[in-house]
């Protein structure tokens, strides 16, 4: 069903030098800590970064959550913080998609789409042949996944020994973990001014608007990057 | 504070499953070579870039406290450390939270 050596191939990808175990403990453990301060119980904790997976998500909900925001606000807002997850989906399923593959396989790893297993996959897929490459990203999710809830739970037992300086200092992780990642992606002049202009994009249109400047400032950088790089190909 | 955990976790999660599911569904009819692919690749690199961006300069929460000055000035360092010490990911994060809590506590 699933080929067990691309597996456990995907799943080594949290060891070494280039691991996204750090950032990606370091932020669910401020997640965990959160969670327990306005009123989660451990099993709610654990159930939402198990459903969730997906940083910026769970954020905008516990954000919502302490203004009192109504269930319809919380799902615009998650949605608007995530819509960035159908993009990378787009430019990461054609990548994995095999006919001797079965469906379910690619709807239900899809759940693993983040930003972190994301990068890691953009970098690694050229070396795993295309048959195989569903299950080295089924690897690879089971292990940042594993990860975000394991350090859920560490953050809500361990979120009153965490003062304001320490989660300061995890806060900073994650946001640094991705700059590099993604400095370290930039290979093509399609992807750099990519990364370029949305770094200047997103916060430009913050200015417009603080929900749609990620989708707008994302969305207008992509296509100028995508329109110079398909001119300067041919 | 919004009431009923378990049904803000589930619109939560639904919220966000909702753009992977709606991915894989348009991925079924899209080649890793046609153009649609390329010009999604480069606005899943451009909308990340814009949300990191975003947390960076206007961050909610805890990072809001730190000085921009300082955010900034960590974020290039680390990027420094970054290429210093051939792309290793594990000292520049590590690095950075140090420095930044270092910095927090006695600027």
């Amino acid at each position: 069903m699933i080929d067990s050596k691309y597996f456990l191939k995907g799943f080594a990808s949290i060891r070494g030098v280039r691991s996204p175990a750090i950032a990606l403990g370091a932020s669910f453990i401020a997640i965990g800590a959160l969670l327990k301060n306005i009123g989660f119980t451990i099993q709610e904790s654990i159930f939402s970064t198990f459903l969730t997976y997906a940083l910026p998500g769970s954020l905008v909900m516990a954000e919502s959550m302490i203004i009192g925001a109504s269930l319809i606000n919380i799902f615009i807002a998650v949605w608007l913080v995530n819509a960035r997850l159908y993009p990378m989906t787009v430019s990461l399923m054609p990548l994995l998609m095999h006919k001797s593959q079965p469906k379910w396989k690619y709807y239900l790893s899809c759940h693993f789409i983040a930003v972190s297993s994301w990068l890691i996959m953009k970098d690694n897929y050229e070396q795993i042949n295309k048959d195989s490459r569903i299950d080295f990203w089924i690897g690879i999710g089971v292990a940042t996944w594993s990860v975000a809830i394991f350090s859920t739970v560490i953050g809500y037992l361990a979120s009153d020994f965490l003062n304001e300086d320490v989660l300061i200092g995890l806060a900073i992780i994650n946001p640094i973990y991705f700059t590099c990642m993604m400095v370290g992606a930039m290979k093509t002049i399609k992807i750099s001014l990519s990364i370029i202009l949305g770094t200047i994009l997103g916060p430009a249109f913050y200015f417009v608007s603080p929900e749609w400047c990620i989708l707008f400032g994302g969305i207008t950088a992509g296509t100028v990057a995508f329109l110079i790089g398909e001119i300067n190909d041919k | 504070m919004t009431s009923n955990i378990v049904l803000v976790i589930l619109i939560t999660s639904f919220a966000t499953f909702l753009s992977r599911f709606l991915g894989v569904l348009s991925s079924e009819n899209i080649k890793e070579t046609s153009k649609i692919f390329r010009w999604f690749n480069c606005l899943a690199y451009s909308t990340l870039a814009a949300l990191i961006a975003r947390i960076v300069i206007f961050p909610s929460g805890l990072l809001s406290e730190v000085d921009y000055f300082v955010r900034i000035i960590v974020v290039i360092l680390s990027i420094g450390l970054f290429f210093i010490t051939k792309k290793n990911l594990v000292y520049p994060t590590i690095f950075s939270a140090i420095i930044l809590s270092l910095f927090n506590s006695y600027l």
